[in-house]
Formats: C-alpha cells, sequence, structure tokens
C-alpha cells in the first residue's frame, strides 16, 4: 500500500526545487545546555541542520534525543525544572532569548511525537485547527488545505467520506499520518519527528517512512529514532547521541562504515 | 496445585463473591426498607399530594413535603452556583498553569479541607456567615434577617464541596494526556487556547460527572446545612429567609413524636425520597457522560 502512497505523491510535486550548489543552513544550535536541576541531561550541543534533509538523531534510549527536539521548539517550558541555556537559530531568528511569540515560532516546526495525538476533533478539524490558529477564516482556502494536506499524507482516498468522523476512530497508523498532515497544515519549515514509527506496525511505519522521504523535498527534517536501519534507510546526516552528546556526526555511509569512536562501533554491533 | 491451596481458593473466591454480593444488595436493601416503612403513608394519601403539597402539620394528619423539596433543591442551587466556578477555575490554573511548587502545596490543604467534620464548618457557619449575613449582607438589601438563611447554607455548603470537587477536578483534568498537550501547543496555540479547545474537551465527561457528583453530595449533606439555615418550614425564594432541607428534617424529627400516627412513615417517606432524587440526579449525569464519552 505504501508504493501507492509514495505514487501518489510522486504526483503531487507541483514546482520541482530548483537545486542549489551550497546547502542552506536552516537550523544552527550552538552551546546548548539542558539541565536538571541535579543532573544535566544535554551537554554542549551543536548542531547545524541542512535544508531539505534528514537529519537523523541516533542513540540509545535516555540519550536525549526528545528533549533536544523539544528544545527546539521550546516544548521545554512545560518543565520549569528543565535549566535550557546556549543558543539556537532558526533561519537567524533566536529560539530561545530573542523572540517572545512563542505560538507564531512554534508553527515554524511540526511535532510528530512518538505514538500519534489526534485532537479530539473530527478529521476535518484536526486540519483545520492549525489554520484557524494562524488566523485563516476563508471555508474554501481551509477545504482545500484539508483535501491536500491529506493528499500529501495518502490519507484523503481512505478518508475522504468520513471527514466528520472522530480522528479517534482511524488506525493508529492512520492516525499518525493525519498527526502529519495536521503539522503540515500550518507550513512549518522543519518537521521534527520523535521515533514516528516506533508504535506502528511495520506496514504503517514503511508508509511514514516512504513519506518522510518525500516530504524532505519540500521540508527539513529532523527524525529521532533507535532503530539503525531506518538511519541507513533515510538519514541525509546521522548525528550520533551518548548520554546527552554529540559523539559522532556525518554522512551515514561514512559513519556506519568507519566509525571513529568505540561508542559508536558498540552501537553499531549490537545494532545488527 | 497443591489440594489445600485449591481449598484455599475456592475458599477465598466465594468469600469475595460473597463480600461483593452484599455490596451490591445494600442499596437494594436500604431501598425496600424504606419503601416498606413508608407504605402506610403512601396508602393514605396520593404520592402527588404527598410531593405537591406545601402543608406540614402532622397533628392534623397533614403531610405535605414541597416546602422541604424547594428548600433542598434551593440551597443545593445556590452551593453549587458558589462552588462549581471556584473549583473549575482553580483546578484548570493548577493543572494549566501554575508552577510545581503550588500545586505541592494545594493537595495537603485539600485533604485537610475534605477531612474536616461537618459538624466544624457547621460552627464555623453559626459563628461567621450566619453573623455576616444578618450584619451585611441583609443591610444591603434593606432587610433584617437573623442570618439563618438559605444564603448561609448555600455558602457552607458551598464550602464544603469545593474540596471535593476541586480533586474530582484535578484527578480528571491530571488525564489529559501530555501528548496531546504537547501536539496542540505545536501546533501554534497557546496555553489558554490548548485549555479550552483540547484539554477540557478531551475530559469533558469527566468535568460534567464531576459537577454532578458534587450536586448529590451537597444534596444529601445534613448537619452543617441544618446547623445554619434556619429550619422553618415555609415556601420562600427569598435567599435571606430560612429554609428546611429534606435531610435536615429527617435528622431534626427522627425519634420523637413517634405516638403521632403516620409520623414515623413520613419520614421514612422523606429519606426514601431524598433517596430517590439523588438517585435521579446521579442517573442524570451518568447519563450526560455516557453521551460525551459516545458523541
Ligand atoms: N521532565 C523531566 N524530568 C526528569 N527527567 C527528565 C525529564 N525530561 C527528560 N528527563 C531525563 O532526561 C534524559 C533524556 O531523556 P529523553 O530526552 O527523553 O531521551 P531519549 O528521547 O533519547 O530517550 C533521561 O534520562 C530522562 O530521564
Ligand atoms: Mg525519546
Amino acid at each position: 500500500m505504501y508504493q501507492e502512497v509514495c505514487d501518489n505523491i510522486e504526483n503531487l510535486v507541483v514546482e520541482p526545487k530548483v537545486k542549489r550548489e551550497e546547502p542552506t543552513t536552516v537550523l544552527k544550535i550552538s552551546n546548548l545546555n539542558v539541565n536538571l536541576p541535579n543532573h544535566p541531561i544535554l551537554k554542549n550541543i551543536n548542531l547545524e541542520v541542512q535544508e531539505n534533509k534528514i537529519t537523523v538523531l541516533l542513540g540509545p534510549s535516555g540519550c536525549g534525543k526528545t528533549t533536544l527536539l523539544k528544545s527546539i521548539n521550546r516544548l521545554t517550558s512545560l518543565t520549569p525544572e528543565l535549566k535550557v541555556t546556549g543558543k539556537i537559530l532558526i533561519e537567524g531568528e533566536d529560539v530561545l532569548n530573542g523572540r517572545t511569540n512563542i505560538p507564531e515560532l512554534r508553527q515554524k516546526m511540526g511535532l510528530l511525537s512518538q505514538r500519534p495525538f489526534p485532537l479530539p476533533f473530527s478529521i476535518y478539524k484536526n486540519i483545520a485547527y492549525g489554520l484557524k490558529l494562524k488566523g485563516v477564516r476563508d471555508k474554501n482556502l481551509i477545504e482545500y488545505n484539508v483535501e491536500k494536506r491529506l493528499r500529501e499524507v495518502g490519507l484523503w482516498n481512505e478518508v475522504k467520506d468520513r471527514l466528520n468522523t472522530p480522528a479517534s476512530s482511524l488506525s493508529i497508523g492512520q492516525q499518525q499520518r493525519l498527526c502529519l498532515a495536521r503539522g503540515l497544515a500550518v507550513k512549518p519549515k522543519i518537521i521534527l519527528a520523535d521515533e514516528p514509527t516506533s508504535a506502528l506496525d511495520p506496514t504503517s511505519s514503511k508508509t511514514i517512512e516512504c513519506l518522510l522521504k518525500e516530504l524532505k523535498k519540500h521540508y527539513t527534517i529532523i527524525l529521532v529514532t533507535h532503530v539503525l536501519r531506518q538511519a541507513v534507510r533515510l538519514a541525509d546526516h546521522v548525528v550520533f547521541m551518548y548520554y546527552g552528546e554529540i559523539i559522532e556526526q556525518g554522512e551515514p555511509q561514512e559513519l556506519f562504515k568507519h566509525p571513529k569512536t568505540e561508542k559508536l562501533r558498540n552501537y553499531l554491533i549490537d545494532g545488527n | 496445585m497443591n489440594f489445600s491451596r485449591v481449598i484455599y481458593n475456592k475458599f477465598l473466591s466465594s468469600w469475595m463473591r460473597i463480600s461483593i454480593t452484599v455490596i451490591i444488595l445494600i442499596p437494594f436493601a436500604i431501598g425496600i426498607a424504606l419503601l416498606l416503612k413508608s407504605l402506610p403513608i403512601i396508602r393514605s394519601d396520593s404520592i402527588f399530594n404527598l410531593v405537591g403539597s406545601g402543608k406540614w402539620a402532622p397533628s392534623e394528619g397533614k403531610f405535605g413535603f414541597r416546602p422541604y423539596i424547594l428548600s433542598s433543591v434551593y440551597v443545593t442551587l445556590f452551593s453549587f452556583l458558589f462552588a462549581a466556578p471556584v473549583s473549575f477555575l482553580s483546578a484548570i490554573y493548577l493543572t494549566q498553569f501554575a508552577r510545581g511548587r503550588l500545586i505541592k502545596l494545594v493537595y495537603p490543604v485539600i485533604d485537610i479541607l475534605a477531612g474536616i467534620p461537618s459538624v466544624i464548618y457547621g460552627v464555623w457557619g453559626v459563628l461567621v456567615i450566619v453573623p455576616f449575613i444578618s450584619g451585611f449582607v441583609a443591610p444591603v438589601f434593606n432587610t433584617s434577617s437573623s442570618g439563618f438563611t438559605i444564603l448561609a447554607g448555600g455558602i457552607v455548603l458551598a464550602v464544603m464541596c469545593i474540596p471535593y470537587m476541586l480533586n474530582m477536578l484535578l484527578e480528571v483534568l491530571k488525564t489529559v494526556p501530555t501528548g496531546l498537550k504537547e501536539a496542540t501547543l505545536s501546533l501554534g496555540a497557546t496555553n489558554w487556547e490548548t485549555t479550552k479547545h483540547v484539554v477540557l474537551r478531551n475530559c469533558f465527561s469527566g468535568v460534567v460527572s464531576s459537577f454532578g457528583l458534587g450536586i448529590t453530595k451537597a444534596f444529601g449533606e445534613t448537619l452543617a446545612v441544618m446547623m445554619v439555615v434556619g429550619n422553618t418550614v415555609h415556601i420562600s425564594f427569598n435567599p435571606l429567609q430560612s429554609g428546611y432541607p429534606l435531610p435536615a428534617l429527617i435528622a431534626n424529627n427522627y425519634g420523637e413524636m413517634l405516638s403521632i400516627p403516620l409520623y414515623d412513615s413520613a419520614l421514612m417517606f422523606a429519606a426514601l425520597l431524598l433517596m430517590t432524587i439523588i438517585l435521579v440526579i446521579n442517573l442524570f449525569f451518568r447519563f450526560l457522560m455516557y453521551r460525551a464519552v459516545n458523541q
């Protein structure tokens, strides 16, 4: 089925991006530290994320991958004990210090979490909600967008006859794609995907993987995973994390063939 | 499995079954007992007359329950008007906006408030609320009042209900998964929009049922209300007049004047009425909750 989804999406690519020679840095993290009162979670993170690439954050559970993602869209502020210092620049804008309009900032990023959390609305409203927050009132425009986003994630044909049923009635794989579509509706620059396939069956996982591959033509993607094979399949750039630190990063072929550090070598051996 | 363990298991499970059966049967037993005891008065007059009539003169054999029912409803309504918004707003603030330290402070306070015996709330009502109403509230409305009023009952009852409702609301609001909030925030919603559109919607049925159970508790509460509400029989929609709720009627009179024919049966009928009303309110909110969950 996912093949079919891929084909659908191929047709949707309207304006092929003009290839630039120089890769553009969309996100730049420097000297990021995240601390709990008694122990550090992220230590001195430095990272550049390139436009229209899939940057994979790889590492064992508990090494701080989720925390890194949440620092980027400031969901860390839900946990007041967390102390976040350093600099995160998104298209030159300072995430942590500079601007104060956090909702607007968060709309630059679409979040896809470990398991889907559909909003307690209908399928239609799930996607329309982000647009309404953006101030879009035009019904036709919303309708057009809902269809476009649902097509983008290959869900349109499956749900077009029941747009007004609760989103919770979808299967979990469909819900995850709905959550992706919902995030796309606010036209984010970056997609933050936190182990988006870990709760899904193999088929749905493949569908999501395939979608991410297609979506990188239009978006920049940061993908968290602890599945080595997924990293190999999807990554343009791999960042290996271990206990709150970035140990190694680079092109996947190079990194996986010739790991420079003992830690990555062990991780690769354990992973296979 | 050896023999003694099989026996032990059988023994244990049969005891569990008996305990459960007893628990399920108790409400029926109470209901049937009350019904049997109130049969004499139901036979002597129609239920419609008993509930609808306003005349209460036991020595003449006249038993009209309407003033008591209306008093109960009225006091409950007042307490709900005070308690519901306060608990609701506090619960939202505590779960969605407050820092962790405040929540840690609030839980023990709720426990203490909920654990205070109702007689103490009653004494507090007599010492503080009643003089406050006679001294400040009544003059504002250009009337005089003893202070032992429906309003006093409503306020005392509200204070008693707040910890109870607040506790339930906090439990309900805490069931909203963090991931759902994060998802909403990440779409660009503010904290308030997230609360209003998603959090409250997600636990709507729980909020409604918390209110419903709060009402049930208020309706049945006896002692504290009895101490401040005045306990005189008349129908009045002025909250600065006294009232006489059903539970107070039963508690004040049962065991006295039982030589009057049918009196004992009338009080049992009052108890049956109280139980039925509470059951109806309860079922109504359960129905609402069911609808909310399955919409
Ligand atoms: N709110 C929090 N309170 C306490 N510990 C936290 C909190 N958030 C993260 N941590 C800790 O930070 C570490 C990294 O967590 P996380 O970012 O979820 O790792 P990963 O996503 O790589 O599995 C873990 O040890 C976790 O216990
Ligand atoms: Mg994680």
